[in-house]
């Protein structure tokens, strides 16, 4: 059975393959970047059993680790290397000798994550386990990725080692915006930890009129998108929103329709999520990825849309969830 | 009631505001916010570093994209963009709307089989879409100067969110249906996984009609840029 851990561990040596091309060229610091990085992919099932066992020294070890590995990321600016016009012929030059045979490898990724997604399943009835259940479609896209890499080395025929190399490249432009979407979950679980949630509620309660419905659906959609802007994902904000305004206003005050509110009111938090870099896994790792200047351009893409499905979504909050 | 609760931990979140208006390096403010959260609240340092370090680790899947950079790499080296750009010309009736509006159902529909893994930044947008669009638009308008050019890659990639956060409430099995299920089921009240997932889909439909309009006034204002004599080459 494929499990998450051995997934984990493909991470781990990609990142430790990528830390070595950099010692090599003597860049220490984002040599150190990624060994430190590799830490949590080789050796998080183990950190998180010895916590669960009660030894909290190997978690508290990661945790000095997360500080330096902010420290480096503070000492390596992001810059972005420039197309050369002979790395642009040599890619053209590629582009016809191999011709729409490069798609497949390409295509592979999506077509065989959903086949071995859909045959995971299938094979499950069968008792038959693939994958681990916890993650089936990301398992299958991990298996998928090895799969269209060996394709992708029969078609181009070239050697293991400059993918490895070619992976390094991206990875090193994407630098340490990668790690900001990790980051930012954990801030969401310390933020839980300390008591965020519990101070913010409260105070939202104080400013709303209780008893005026369409008030309480405004505070309650608006305190989804800028509680989720906040934390940069709805689903910190949800129980926060619900527990304070949700639950005992809206459900058992005014009487609203717990399915509906439910999945409408995440969604409002999804417009929050299109607007914020602090989802950066969607908004600001794609930026770099596009080499785009501005890192809120796709943010300002978003704006307009996201608005408008703010507006759609609190209609819906205000009508369809009272019948 | 709010006599008991204390406050300060709300630090962290003006230090995550100031931080991101301040231009600072996201990565050092996230760190420092949590850290002033976590003093804030009454944690020790030894206490609040285990908290960091369990936290981070077990938010490690998020960056389990990595394993596509390998493959997209070496592709690209070999002109996978190049030749997606290609193919796209080659496609006469393939516009700049019809061919990301395309790819916004798409991604909606997959979203809705539970299939968010297939497609992404980068997946499929980087090496695929944002080139393809690339091509299409400049198949209509002629050549593209550097702003153009980002501006449609950003709109790529806001399609890409907007199809994916728009289908993948209708998938039963995904968290946030599972999410706000567990949230009543905690309260007392007992809901079905489908009642909750079907409620997301008039959002879902606005989300296609929404972001295809975007779509084309995002053409419209290339079009624009290129008639207002912006014909800068890049």
């Amino acid at each position: 059975m494929f499990r998450l851990e051995h997934l984990y561990w493909l991470v781990a040596l990609f990142l430790i393959a990528s830390a070595l091309f950099n010692l090599r060229e003597r860049r220490w610091s984002m040599a150190a970047f990624w060994a430190i990085l590799a830490l949590p992919f080789a050796l998080g099932e183990a950190i998180l059993r010895a916590h669960a066992a009660g030894a909290i020294w190997p978690a508290q070890l990661m945790g000095i680790g997360v500080i330096a590995l902010g420290l480096l990321a503070a000492r390596n600016p992001l810059k972005t290397t420039a197309d050369t016009d002979a790395a642009r012929a040599a890619r053209e030059v590629e582009a016809t000798r191999i011709g729409s045979r490069l798609f497949v490898p390409a295509l592979a990724i999506p077509v065989v994550t959903a086949a071995l997604y859909f045959g995971s399943r299938a094979a499950a009835t069968h008792g038959v386990v693939w994958f681990e259940t916890r993650a089936q479609s990301l398992l299958a896209l991990g298996a998928a990725c090895v799969i269209a890499l060996v394709i992708a080395l029969i078609v181009t025929r070239a050697k293991a080692t400059r993918a490895v190399a070619e992976g390094r490249r991206l990875l090193d432009s994407v630098g340490w915006a990668i790690l900001l979407p990790m980051l930012l979950a954990t801030l969401g679980s310390v933020f839980a930890a300390s008591g965020v949630g519990t101070a913010i509620a409260p105070l939202i309660e104080a400013l709303i009129p209780i008893d005026n419905r369409l008030a309480c659906v405004l505070a309650f959609g608006a305190g989804m998108v800028v509680f989720t802007m906040i934390m940069g994902n709805a689903f910190a904000a949800f129980p926060v929103m619900m527990a304070g305004i949700g639950l005992p206003l809206l459900v058992e005050g005014h009487g609203a329709d717990p399915a509906a509110l439910g999945a409408i009111g995440m969604l409002t938090g999804y417009c929050g999520t299109l607007l914020t870099p602090m989802a950066a896994n969607f908004n600001i790792v794609p930026a770099v990825l596009l080499e785009l200047r501005d890192p809120y351009g796709v943010i300002r893409a978003q704006f307009a849309s996201a608005l408008a499905l703010m507006a759609v979504n609190i209609v819906l909050l205000a009508t369809v969830v009272f019948r | 009631m709010s006599g008991e609760i204390n406050y300060w931990p709300l630090i962290g979140v003006a230090i995550v505001v100031a931080g991101f208006a301040l231009r600072r390096n996201p990565v050092l403010v996230v760190i420092v916010a949590g850290l002033a959260s976590g003093l804030a609240a009454g944690m020790d340092v030894p206490t609040l570093l285990g908290v960091l370090g369990k936290a981070f680790v077990e938010n490690r899947m998020l960056l389990a994209f990595v394993l596509t950079l390998p493959v997209i790499g070496l592709l690209e080296r070999h002109g996978l963009r190049e030749r997606a750009r290609d193919w796209i010309i080659g496609l006469r009736g393939l516009t700049f709307a019809r061919f990301l509006t395309s790819y916004l159902g798409l991604r909606q529909l997959l979203s809705m089989c539970g299939l968010t893994h297939v497609a992404g930044h980068a997946q499929t947008v980087r090496p695929l879409v944002a080139p393809m669009a690339e091509a299409a638009a400049e198949r209509e308008l002629g050549r593209l100067d550097r702003v153009q050019r980002e501006r449609v890659r950003a709109q790529a990639a806001a399609t890409d969110n907007i199809g994916l956060f728009f289908g993948e409430d209708v998938f039963i099995a995904f968290g946030a249906v599972l999410l706000v299920q567990g949230f009543y089921a905690g309260h007392g009240i007992q809901l079905e996984p489908l009642d909750i997932a079907l409620w997301a889909l008039p959002s879902a439909i606005a989300a296609f009609v929404i972001q295809a309009v975007r779509i084309r006034l995002a053409r419209r204002a290339l079009a624009r840029r290129h008639a207002g004599g912006a014909d800068v080459p890049p």
